[in-house]
């Protein structure tokens, strides 16, 4: 299979735009796996992880503008891990160094797994994914740029370029539970974030995409005190069980739905205590 | 951590003496199979059933034939010699022809000029099936319709001891416990998979080049299959990946040789990381019920116990699995009287076999579950208990068999049990969820527990047990020929030592390159029986060689061969009695876990062992097996699980078949070391094997460890997170 590796972003759209349907490579950490394992024969490869316009991140006022090819390991690292700490919380979930050395938030969006951790990560922060084609730049919400399994509104021609997200202005979480310790497929996860009046809660691996609980959002912008950062004792299990709600898992050879719904409950719950003490 | 270094002054035993294939390992320039090279090779490929079980009706090739690139396309049809193989019975079909009876079956093999070629033309053959409802129930097997024409049984035997009869008096205050115990199928995951390379002989023959456990079985299998004498079958050892049994049954072999006859050229093949878990047979499942009676004061009066062993669609090692279970399944304990019947079974599940510990670390779940609730229901400390009732030299073991040699079991629990606790872990990341960041310190409940194990060394039941070795002095270099297979065990060090001990340090000592069926057979490498076997034969030789030497100190050359036998044994008479084992190894771990109940995740905090090695050849190769087995046990009782629905493996991948991470095992300490010499004949310097026993209580000490910090039974493993989270019977 030809792999073509173009030197500018705009070679590399150009590139898509000859050959509809090329598979972008980023880190390979999702598309090796998967061509090793016959899962998928990609006919054309266009290489985008080289690309200096998708690295690194900036500062823009009370946003932070991520290229695609930012690697979880510089997630972690400071300043940035303090602009974002839930994205560098997902960040450290992920697989082993040598995974996270390579794999960036690009190719987790655009694998678009309903376990990827670093789209959790940003569906709760919200914000907006950039796309571009020869044809020109869209800003896509992060919220909704997930459409189901491994699917995105990415068209076939677009190569993601950046996510931008808020900077980090009130407590930030993120739970990841699996069967092992490390190195480990969520078997549920919970993101939550937190701004001045108004709770995101993003759950992982429990529905065929990010998972935004809303009736545990709203409850929680009521409940808490603003003016203390405080919640009534009760206050998070009423959250937890209001996630719990909103999850629409099922049974796999990972887990249980069941076990599933639990886990979210208690993740929510904890999630929430570490965010607002009573 | 206890550290555990050798003497580098000297080159002989007892020093921790560097592996020879250790630095060509870490820097990536040791050969694999994976890594074997001809030109003009062809590549092989497997097509397999998809069903678990199903009546074949027909078979067309045609189109895969007829695919540019393909040299051959073989089916039952095109074995010449005998149709099927197996390591106790020959039952497997080389080539699935009327029926296929576990999902992954092979039913025919392809070459051609390219990997994908071969791949795509397997699948482009055409299997029409008559699919039929699988039998996936061991219990159903013993009653239902033969699935094969041997019958669904591959065993079934009774062990009864001193008086089956007896009963506890509970007047006098005796207690019984009863528990069922359940394990499911753990898998060898070698991080190499199947691979080799076969190509024809200008005299008619076959050369195969492979990673296996055991060349000479290899070699007998294939001739018979090929229809050709055993002579014209060269089998080498090629570099293993990693073995736990996995390599002892024929996986490709057979097929390689066929396609490299048909074809007249070189075939390679390799599995992927799917077929691996296809392609090889798996730890036995078992179900288990115990009923343990015992005086008031602990003294066991009784065990009972009926086992139950899936042991898949062929009998592979069934038989002799099943005889270890049986035989050790009370544990390491004087049972004056005992009744334990087992069964091996077929179903149309994948078929099981050898994996280290080998039916001991089924049955050792068992024993220490019954040993805690009998502590439990005396009210009497699990670890005073154990001591209690320990084995000791002399002791006669269910089978009748009297222990004559070390056993020193009470020691190995006392230096466990002394062993420092840790105290809390130090920062979020050492909690259960690690990095996951799911648990805090407040969250989290500490169980502690010990489990003890042991097993036999070397092949039982009076098995004509042997090891062949060569060496030849010249010149002051001593070359030694074996056919052992190195599977990353370290013989190829201790061969080392061996003849430095025997020959001096001053001397060199030069291995051949690779263990062939040139030599005589060296038996398997597996049942902990290397050291002791092939280890044995090359210290025979050099003692043969010295003798030489020091008679006639002026000759160029000095040659020894030798066949090295172990002590016979007998087989079991009807009541499962005998003396069927050699020598025995004993070793035993205590666990702390940190649970957190509310999620059911965990995490492995402490494990400490203790083990009884008869001789330390080389301490930093030892520690490497006790790490390795308490590892490989310990993934048993927390994650590693073949999961099956409707007979098809539902997680053939790393991705999904965990097994544990650094996150998941603390450092192993060692509380003791016990050397006591092996008195039995050709032990070399009293050692014995030392790979097995870390595998078979580590496991049954993690899952004790979960139940002492949860309080639920947690009759299963491994333990699943929804085992704890969801339990009704969890209290808050
Ligand atoms: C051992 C291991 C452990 C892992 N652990 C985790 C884990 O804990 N959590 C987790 O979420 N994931 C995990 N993964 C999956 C993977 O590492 C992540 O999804 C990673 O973010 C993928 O990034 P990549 O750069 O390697 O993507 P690639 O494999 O290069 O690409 C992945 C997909 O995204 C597409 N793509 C890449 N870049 C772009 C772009 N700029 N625009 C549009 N599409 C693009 C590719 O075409 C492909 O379809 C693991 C993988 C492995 C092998």
């Amino acid at each position: 299979m030809p792999v073509l590796v173009p030197e500018t972003l705009e070679e590399a759209c150009a590139a898509l735009a000859a050959r509809p349907g090329a598979t972008l490579l980023a880190g390979g950490t999702d598309l090796m796996v998967g061509i090793n394992a016959g899962r998928t024969r990609p006919d054309d490869v266009v290489m985008v992880g080289r690309l200096a316009e998708l690295r690194g991140w900036v500062r823009d006022g009370d946003h932070v503008v991520l290229g695609a090819g930012v690697t979880y390991t510089e997630c972690m690292a400071e300043p940035l891990a303090s602009l974002s700490p839930v994205l560098a919380q997902a960040a450290r979930s992920v697989g082993s160094p040598q995974i996270r050395n390579a794999g960036t938030l690009g190719g987790n969006l655009g694998t678009a797994s309903p376990a990827g951790d670093g789209v959790t990560a940003l569906v709760a922060l919200g914000g907006t994914v950039r796309v571009r084609s020869t044809e020109g730049e869209r800003d896509l919400d992060l919220a909704t740029f997930v459409t189901g399994p491994r699917r995105t509104e990415r068209r076939p021609d677009e190569l993601i370029v950046s996510v931008r997200v808020p900077v980090a202005d009130g407590p930030q979480e993120f739970l990841k539970l699996g069967t092992r310790n490390a190195m480990v497929i969520a078997v549920a996860s919970v993101a939550l974030v937190v701004e001045p009046g108004a709770v995101r809660l993003a759950m992982g691996s429990v529905g065929p995409g990010p998972v935004r609980a809303t009736e545990a959002e709203a409850f929680a912008a009521s409940v808490v005190d603003w003016t203390t950062g405080t919640a009534a004792a009760g206050a998070a299990d009423e959250f937890g069980a209001l996630a719990a709600a909103a999850s629409r898992p099922i049974d796999d050879h990972r887990s249980s739905a069941a076990y599933r719904r639990r886990a979210i409950e208690i993740l929510a719950k904890r999630a929430f205590l570490r965010s607002f003490s009573s | 951590m206890s550290t555990v270094t050798g003497r580098r002054d000297r080159r002989g035993v007892g020093t921790g003496a560097a592996r020879p294939d250790g630095i060509p390992k870490v820097t990536g320039e040791f050969a694999y199979s994976s890594d074997l090279w001809e030109a003009g090779m062809l590549w092989g490929a497997t097509l397999r059933s998809p069903h678990p079980s199903a009546r074949i009706i027909s078979i067309d090739t045609t189109a895969a034939v007829a695919m540019p690139g393909v040299r051959a396309v073989l089916t039952a049809d095109d074995v010449p010699g005998r149709p099927t193989y197996g390591l106790e019975v020959p039952d497997q079909p080389v080539f699935a022809s009327d029926v296929v009876r576990y999902v992954g079956e092979p039913i025919a093999a392809v070459a051609a000029d390219h990997y994908d070629i071969a791949r795509r033309a397997a699948a482009a053959i055409v299997v029409t099936y008559d699919v039929l409802d699988p039998l996936l129930d061991p219990e159903a097997s013993l009653t239902a319709e033969p699935l094969h024409p041997d019958g669904n049984v591959f065993r079934h035997m009774v062990i009864r001891h001193g008086d089956p009869d007896a009963v506890g008096d509970p007047a006098a205050g005796d207690i019984v416990v009863e528990g069922t115990y359940e394990v499911g199928m753990q898998d060898q995951a070698p991080l190499g998979t199947e691979s080799g390379l076969a190509k024809p002989t200008a005299d008619g023959g076959v050369e195969l080049r492979i990673g296996t456990q055991w060349l000479h079985v290899d070699r007998d299998q294939i001739a018979a299959s090929l229809d050709l004498d055993p002579d014209l079958v060269q089998v080498e050892l090629a570099g293993v990946g990693g073995a736990f049994g996995a390599r002892e049954d024929v996986s490709l072999q057979i097929h390689l040789c066929l396609l490299a006859k048909r074809t007249g050229r070189p075939v390679k093949m390799i599995y992927g990381r799917e077929e691996s878990f296809l392609g090889h047979v798996h730890r036995h499942p078992a179900r288990m019920w115990f009923r343990h009676t015992a005086k008031a004061d602990g003294t066991l009066v009784k065990v009972e116990a009926k086992l139950l062993f899936d042991g898949g669609a062929y009998c592979s090692s069934s038989p002799a699995v099943l005889a270890n279970a049986t035989c050790f399944a009370g544990g390491p304990y004087k049972i004056p009287n005992a009744v334990v019947e087992g069964s091996a079974v077929r179903t149309n599940n994948p078929p099981c076999g050898a994996m280290r510990g080998f039916g001991s670390v089924q049955v050792c779940f068992g024993h220490e579950g019954q040993m805690d609730k009998l502590a439990a229901a005396l009210g009497m400390d699990p670890v005073e208990l154990r001591l209690k009732n320990a084995l000791a030299p002399g002791d006669r073991l269910i089978t009748g068999q009297r222990l004559d040699g070390a056993a020193p079991v009470a020691a190995l629990i006392e230096a466990v049990a002394a062993s420092p606790l840790p105290g809390e872990v130090d920062g979020p990341m050492g909690l259960p969820g690690g990095p996951g960041r799911t648990t805090q310190a407040g969250d989290v409940r500490r169980g502690v527990a010990l489990a003890v194990g042991f097993k036999n060394l070397m092949f039982s039941e009076g098995y004509d047990d042997s090891a062949a070795a060569k060496i030849r002095l010249f010149d002051g270099v001593a070359t030694v020929s074996t056919a052992c297979a190195e599977v990353g065990q370290g013989f190829v060090t201790l061969v080392h030592q061996i003849v430095h001990e025997v020959l001096g340090d001053d001397i060199e000592v030069v291995l051949n390159t690779a263990s062939t069926t040139d030599v005589g057979s060296a038996g398997s490498t597996s049942a902990s029986r290397q050291t002791w076997m092939s280890g044995g034969a090359v210290k025979l030789a050099a003692d043969d060689i010295k003798a030489q030497v020091d008679l006639d100190p002026d000759r160029a050359e000095y040659l020894a061969d030798v066949v090295h036998q172990h002590t016979p044994t007998t087989p079991l008479d009807e009541n499962g009695q005998g003396e069927p084992h050699v020598s025995f190894t004993f070793a035993c771990h205590r666990a702390v876990v940190d649970v957190d109940p509310e999620l059911g995740v965990l995490r492995l905090v402490d494990l400490v062992t203790s083990q009884e090695v008869g001789k330390i050849l080389n301490p930093v190769q030892l520690l490497g097996q006790l790490e390795g087995g308490a590892a490989q046990g310990a993934g048993l009782a927390l994650m590693e699980e073949i999961v099956l629905e409707g007979g098809h493996i539902k997680n053939p991948s790393f991705t999904d078949y965990l097994i544990p991470t650094s996150f998941d095992l603390p450092e192993l300490r060692v509380a003791a070391i016990i050397e006591e010499p092996e008195p039995h004949l050709g032990a070399p310097f009293g050692a014995k094997g030392v790979g097995e026993a870390p595998t078979i209580s580590s496991g049954a000490a993690v899952i004790a460890a979960i139940r002492a910090a949860t309080g639920l039974e947690l009759p299963r493993v491994p333990v699943r997170p929804s085992d704890i989270a969801l339990s009704p019977d969890r209290t808050p």
